[in-house]
């Protein structure tokens, strides 16, 4: 059977485990979910994800997860990934830190914005500048500290590229098709964390992917 | 094996889930007190362990940590050998569904019933505030909602990343012992299966233990 994702790619949380998917080179298989039909909510679809959302994620021997960074960090072992530093105590937890900073600190500003910017718009929707300002100011005091510690590590667990560095790309790439990827401009460890990121060849193949 | 310090207060529900790792595995540890009133938690000393000036955090050695959640993998992983294992990352299915129902739990479970404790119970006894009800009235919408999967889920699963105890469940505990004290604890005799998994995990040596540390009303 082999892997399945449910959802579509260019939501943030699905591209977030095709992002793993592509980092282990495993192959897999994208099964698209209709929210216009509401099968995300469908009796199927629930059995899948019982929050209704996506992704959701199967693999052989009956593995069927949803939550998009538990399906990240399955995968990554599954295939004995580098990017969790499992083989080293004190590097893991650096993962899990600033996994846990990117969702807890980073990913509610962010994601505001690209919302109110990019999402509204395209329903017709009026922007919330208000929204958008106060979420800026919010993300600017966030890329504060992760530009002090991007000064002193090459990324954010270390002087190693993680899941935690890349569980930011999905969000960050919106944001960065926006106006606002000016705001990174004052930040400039920051914006080379970037840039290096979106060298890699797994994270090309996934803009790829989720601008297709 | 030397202790890890954790700097936080135990009232506090992030250093309540730390604490309750330590207690599960039997860990020696220090606990220094952080004076939030005073600012303490955003002064230069512990921005340095915690840049985002929160509670808890952890040193070992010269190790420091910061995030609840992280801090609890960390202590669980450092103290496997205690025999208590709530990570199961021996296993690939069941370390899986752990990470699902702990991100379950900070993503689905805690954004709906944290504002309802921190409106009843924190805004007016630490603030001396007023609870702002419709907050606390659609987050309960939000945690019924929650709770149905939650119903659903431990019908079949004793657990919640299945028949074995893990983190995913003591993740949990913080927040739901402070709704316990408000008006709202009655949501849960709606969900029989909820309440008795409930009455389960808080039945642990290590939860008793923690929990007389933290607030009684």
């Amino acid at each position: 059977m082999g892997i399945k994702v449910y959802g579509l790619t260019k939501t943030t949380n699905v591209a977030r485990v095709l992002i793993s998917l592509e980092e282990v080179g495993a192959d897999y298989e994208v099964v698209p979910v209709d929210f216009a039909t509401g099968e995300h909510k469908s009796q199927s679809h629930l059995t899948r994800n019982p929050f209704g959302q996506v992704p959701a994620f199967q693999d052989d021997n009956d593995v069927m997860l949803f939550e998009s960074r538990a399906i990240s960090r399955y995968i990554l072992r599954k295939y004995k990934s580098d990017l969790l530093r499992e083989d080293d105590i004190k590097e893991a937890a650096l993962v899990d830190v600033w996994v846990d900073v990117e969702y807890g600190q980073y990913n509610a500003p962010a994601s505001a914005i690209c919302y109110n910017v990019i999402v509204k718009p395209m329903h017709g929707e009026e922007v919330d500048q208000q929204v958008v300002d106060t979420n800026l100011e919010k993300l600017k005091k966030v890329l504060e500290v992760y530009e002090a510690r991007l000064s002193q590590y090459k990324y954010l667990a270390g002087d190693f590229i993680s899941f935690a560095d890349l569980s930011h790309v999905p969000c960050t790439y919106y944001l960065m098709l926006t106006q606002y990827k000016s705001v990174f401009d004052s930040y400039p460890h920051v914006k080379a964390w970037w840039e290096a990121i979106m060298a890699r060849p797994s994270i090309k193949k996934v803009f790829d992917i989720m601008s297709a | 094996m030397a202790g890890v310090k954790i700097y936080g207060k135990p009232i506090s529900t992030c250093t309540a889930r730390v604490l309750l790792c330590l207690e599960e595995v039997g860990a020696e540890y220090q606990l220094v007190s952080i004076n939030m009133p005073s600012g303490e938690h955003k002064g230069p000393a512990h921005l340095a362990r915690n840049p985002f000036g929160q509670i808890p955090a952890l040193e070992d050695g010269d190790l420091v940590l910061f995030e609840s959640r992280a801090i609890s993998k960390y202590v669980l992983r450092k103290y496997k050998e205690s025999g208590t294992d709530l990570l199961k990352e021996g296993n690939l299915a069941e370390s899986a569904m752990v990470e699902v129902w702990l991100e379950a739990e900070s993503q689905q479970y805690n954004p709906a019933i944290s504002p309802i404790v921190w409106q009843s119970l924190i805004v007016p006894k630490m603030y001396g505030g007023t609870p702002d009800q419709a907050i606390i009235d659609s987050s309960l919408e939000k945690l019924k909602k929650v709770l149905e999967v939650y119903e659903a889920r431990l019908s079949k699963s004793k657990y919640l990343a299945g028949n074995f105890f893990s983190l995913a469940d003591l993740s949990h505990f913080p927040f739901t012992r402070y709704l316990m004290i408000t008006p709202y604890a009655s949501v849960f005799e709606s969900y029989p299966h909820v309440k008795a998994w409930w009455e389960d995990i808080t039945s642990r040596p290590a939860f008793k233990k923690v929990s007389a540390g933290m607030l009684d009303s």
